[in-house]
């Protein structure tokens, strides 16, 4: 790092161009929530102060802190239950050739071209039915129309780049299926099922229409439902400002998990090919 | 090398397809339930006349609701938005997603971090992005107007979303905007998959880095790359939140999800809704049947 | 389908078995700030004084979103909640879940009440939902800018127009760039059709269906009318108002950057506010009327509760009810939160005179309001509004002229209706 090439050059000008690009909206959000009431209607390209009084507000007028925790678990089991039933599928489907493979990946993945709002009263019947009405499992079956079938097709398309070798080696050694999946094809897959993993977390918790229409208690709410529900003094205003707040506080998370996992995609799979 | 591969194969094949139907086995059941009752339900009320609060007074009207759909001009006009926005917002997404996977996965410091910036777009809920947009597209307040006039690009503020000619343009992007990391981060694991020795060995060859990119990446990428479009395009097809969010029922940019739900919830013509749905759901196959026959993707056999 | 009413019948049973403890009644009203406090703390005074429990049930406030939320529950025949807070244009539409209040309330209770608010809640000779309080269209203006230039407050929207042009352009000229002349509601929802009616019964072209159904919407004083409101649009009015819903509107009003407004009374409080650049500089009035011995008229809005059908507790949601709509609750609702009361008394109430002087001053423009034709479309109203904002929304934004959208509207009008049925 002495000198810097053109081409390094150019990297640093295009990661700036793309931080802008992403961020903007997000950091237009930050200085929203930062604005008391009517100094909204004023374009400031600076926060004129720190004023937390949205934020407060958020937490003071609804249970937002619970409505986060339900976010978090029905996210988080949403993607724990569509990850652990689509390696196995995947597996089935991309690494051993049988009849009707093809068309079950379509029929699964037929799943997800319906409209949501064309599944509402069917799924609310079956929830009501089962008695999952208004709590944390009636979201996370529900979830699991959209996140499973697009964790079974990647995992599918990763299992299948897999060298056929790893597998007819550990048939050999006389592992079982179910070891041969676990304990070796898992960790080959690390990389895609953080990064499915993570897509379908986000993919869930921001899901509003079945939140909406699945729960019915604030206690029961998770945060997209709970950030429409926030509202001003009547039942035309928009409170902008703590609207802002809210996202900024529900995106921090988020950030922090894929901070957090993005080592992973990235050594995931060069660590798993080079120790075998 | 070869031998052993087919001796598994041959020797116990009613065994491996057992197998993999035990598998299969509780992701179908999970499916099965989830998908399987609302569909038929909805497929069931396509050719009644039900209305929402009086489902079981519904009465058998055979193919009327489509005969009356396809007679609809509005229909019409939802499904040219609808193709209008599917192809222009995943074709961007697609082109600045490759691009920001393409830069996220060469080395330089500070990738960590943009790595996960990159997700804050998909991170923030698309009832709340939909709602900072439209801010940001306001005529009087919005900061569009408010750059574009202090560079005197325009000269009178523009009404982005009430206008029908610049509606549709302001929704693309911002849905652009908002579903790009899903594409990057997909492309991004598909990318790490690609053995650095290939580029070493392209190198070596005397190939340039355009060269490298046609040959080596793009082709290796395919998968991740019909990944990525399929899922796009199912989900642009059946875009609905962020238009209701961002221009209501507008005709402009109402899309077939918008005038299902519009029937369905609002009129309570849950059979005729269920017959747009169901066409929805005909639409959004087609589409992808193509774009997976184009690709190729799941199609590749077993190697 | 078996375990539902099974635990439907079990319910009931558990509810048979223990009769003398306190009941809990789910309330669903409004999510929103002071009126969710208000309806919070009327519940609860009901609550000690009953010896029953109540629940509140948060509603999104995206109308809209409710409205959907509502059907689903209902349709399903859900007991979740007993009473609904519902918009004014639904008794036609959700009417049958809900029971007839009359046997539990009596013919004195809706007696009190506005008869036109009355009879839009009831259906096919039930009263579906009791009026909780009214909303009407009203005309804000800036006081300051009138008079500074001499201006009156315009009778007639011709008069609307002439003044916000000739402030438009002294303000303009005076460097105030942004200025505009007139907001109001133009984006293609419901508002519209509120703001649309307006336009129309100001100026003697009818209220889109007659007293008995009949659909006169395409009249040559409604294409007038509509065409007097398409010349506005890049003249006094932003081509953005095209998109505007009531925030937008209170948006470029509130900023100071326009002259006349068409918003609900819940504006009033805000852009009063003391964080408002407009603060104190603001008069409101009865919207203009479309010329000499024509009467300017606001859209009548508001909500009503209603009692679910599938309630467990009918009778006792009902007393609920009684109390939440009694003349001093409303006008503890009105002291605290400026609803307009549904009672007519209650606007000779020295307290609420006092703490809200303007509701005074506009009790004929409360009162002299124009209903949409929710209860005579019944189940088809919002059909019907959106075939009639969409009419609207392509005249304002020149597609096509007024004639041929009101006649092509009155068309698809009368197939919907079966030639006014309905």
């Amino acid at each position: 790092m002495t000198r810097l090439r053109p081409a390094t050059v150019l990297l640093y000008v295009l990661g700036a161009l793309v931080l802008v690009y992403t961020l903007f909206p997000f950091y237009w959000a930050v200085v929203s929530s930062l604005k008391p009431g009517a100094s909204l209607f004023r374009i400031d390209y600076w926060p004129s102060g720190l004023d937390f009084e949205n934020y407060r507000a958020v937490f003071a007028t609804q249970p937002f802190g619970r409505n986060m925790l339900n976010s978090v678990i029905v996210a988080a089991s949403t993607v724990a239950a569509s990850l652990g039933l689509s390696v196995f599928a995947a597996y089935a489907l991309g690494r051993i050739q049988f009849r009707g493979r093809s068309v079950l990946l379509y029929t699964i993945l037929g799943t997800s071209m319906f409209p949501q709002v064309a599944v509402l009263s069917g799924l609310f019947e079956l929830i009501s039915a089962l008695g999952l009405y208004n709590n944390w499992f009636g979201l996370t079956f529900a979830y699991m129309i959209f996140t499973l079938p697009f964790t079974v097709w990647v995992l599918t398309t990763f299992m299948r780049a897999l060298p056929r070798e790893i597998e007819d080696a550990a048939l050999i050694d006389g592992a079982g299926p179910l070891v041969l999946v676990c304990r070796i094809l898992l960790p080959l897959l690390a990389p895609a099922l953080v990064t499915t993993g993570l897509l379908a977390f986000i993919a869930a918790w921001n899901e509003f229409l079945f939140a909406l229409t699945f729960t019915l208690t604030n206690q029961a709410r998770t945060v997209p439902v709970a950030i429409a529900l926030i509202s001003g003094t009547s039942q035309y205003e928009l409170p902008w400002g703590q609207i802002m707040a809210a996202s900024v506080i529900v995106t921090v998370p988020l950030i922090v998990l894929a901070l957090v996992f993005q080592r992973r995609i990235v050594s995931g799979l060069t660590a798993g090919a080079l120790s075998d | 090398m070869v031998r052993p591969r087919a001796s598994l194969a041959v020797v116990r094949p009613s065994w491996r397809t057992r197998r993999a139907w035990l598998f299969l086995l509780p992701t179908l059941l999970v499916v099965a339930a989830v998908a399987g009752w609302p569909l038929a339900r909805t497929l069931s009320f396509a050719f009644t006349d039900a209305q929402l609060d009086q489902l079981d007074a519904a009465g058998w009207v055979g193919l009327r609701n489509f005969a009356y759909l396809l007679g609809d001009p509005d229909w019409w006009g939802a499904v040219r938005n609808t193709v209008v926005f599917t192809l222009c917002s995943v074709f961007l997404e697609l082109t600045i997603g490759l691009g920001i996977a393409l830069l996220l996965n060469a080395r330089f410091h500070g990738r960590a971090v943009l790595r996960a910036v990159v997700l804050v777009p998909w991170a923030i809920p698309t009832v709340v992005s939909a709602q900072i947009w439209a801010w940001m597209f306001h005529d009087f307040y919005g900061v569009f107007n408010d750059l574009l006039l202090s560079l005197g690009l325009i000269d009178t503020p523009v009404a982005w979303l009430a206008d029908p000619a610049t509606s549709m343009a302001a929704v693309i992007v911002t849905d652009v905007w908002k579903t790009t990391p899903f594409i990057t981060l997909l492309l991004l694991a598909g990318l790490q998959t690609i053995p650095r020795e290939l580029y070493q060995a392209a190198k070596i060859d005397g190939a340039g880095p355009f060269m490298a990119f046609f040959r080596i990446t793009l082709p290796l990428l395919k998968p991740a790359i019909g990944i990525a479009l399929v899922f796009r395009t199912l989900d642009a097809l059946r875009i609905f939140d962020l238009i209701y969010v961002m221009t209501s029922n507008s005709r402009a940019t109402a899309t077939i999800s918008v005038y299902a739900r519009q029937q369905l919830i609002d009129f309570q013509e849950v059979g005729f809704g269920s017959a747009a749905s169901f066409l929805v759901f005909v639409i959004v196959g087609l589409f992808s049947v193509l774009c997976v026959a184009g690709l190729r993707v799941g199609r590749e056999d077993v190697r | 389908m078996w375990l539902a009413s099974g635990a439907v019948g079990l319910a009931t049973l558990l509810v048979a078995m223990a009769p003398a403890r306190p009941v809990t009644i789910a309330l669903a009203c409004a999510a929103v700030g002071i009126e969710y406090e208000l309806c919070r703390t009327g519940a609860e005074t009901w609550a000690s004084e009953s010896g029953n429990r109540v629940e509140l049930v948060q509603s999104p406030s995206l109308a809209n979103n409710r409205l959907g939320l509502f059907q689903q529950l209902l349709a399903a025949g859900s007991g979740d909640i007993d009473v609904f807070q519902i918009d004014i244009i639904w008794p036609g539409t959700l009417g049958r879940h809900f029971v007839d209040l009359r046997p539990y309330l009596g013919d004195d209770a809706a007696a009190r009440h506005f008869p036109a608010t009355i009879e839009n809640n009831t259906v096919d000779g039930e009263l579906k939902a009791m009026p909780w309080f009214n909303d009407a269209g009203l005309l804000y203006y800036r006081k300051d800018l009138l008079e500074k230039f001499g201006h009156a407050v315009p009778a007639t929207w011709q008069a609307l127009a002439t003044t916000a042009r000739a402030v438009l352009a002294a303000e303009r000229a005076a460097g105030h760039a942004r200025m505009v002349g007139f907001v109001f509601q133009g984006k293609a929802y419901e508002g519209l059709t509120c703001n649309a009616l307006e336009w129309l019964a100001s100026s003697g072209g009818g209220t889109i269906l007659d007293r008995n159904g009949r659909i006169t919407l395409n009249n040559p004083r409604a294409i007038a009318a509509l065409e007097r409101a398409a010349s506005w649009i890049g003249t006094i009015a932003p081509k953005g108002v095209l998109n505007y819903a009531e925030e937008e509107a209170r948006a470029v009003f509130q900023a100071g950057d326009a002259v006349f407004m068409r918003n609900w009374p819940y504006a009033w409080a805000l852009v009063n506010g003391v964080d408002s650049p407009v603060q104190g500089r603001v008069g409101v009035a009865s919207l203009p009327t479309g010329g000499p011995g024509e009467r300017g008229m606001g859209a009548l809005g508001g909500g009503a509760l209603a009692v679910s059908k599938y309630s467990a507790h009918p009778a006792i949601a009902a007393d609920l009810v009684r109390y939440l709509t009694s003349p001093e609750e409303q006008i503890r609702r009105a002291i605290a939160g400026a609803f307009n009361p549904t009672i007519p008394s209650a606007y000779r109430d020295p307290a609420l005179l006092a703490a809200q002087p303007f509701m005074a001053r506009l009790y004929e423009t409360l009162t002299n309001t124009v209903a949409r034709p929710a209860r005579l479309a019944g189940p088809r109203y919002n059909q019907l509004s959106s075939i009639v904002w969409n009419a609207v929304h392509d005249t304002l934004s020149g597609k096509g002229d007024a004639a041929a959208n009101l006649a092509a509207a009155e068309r698809r009008l009368q197939r919907l209706s079966r030639d006014g049925q309905w």
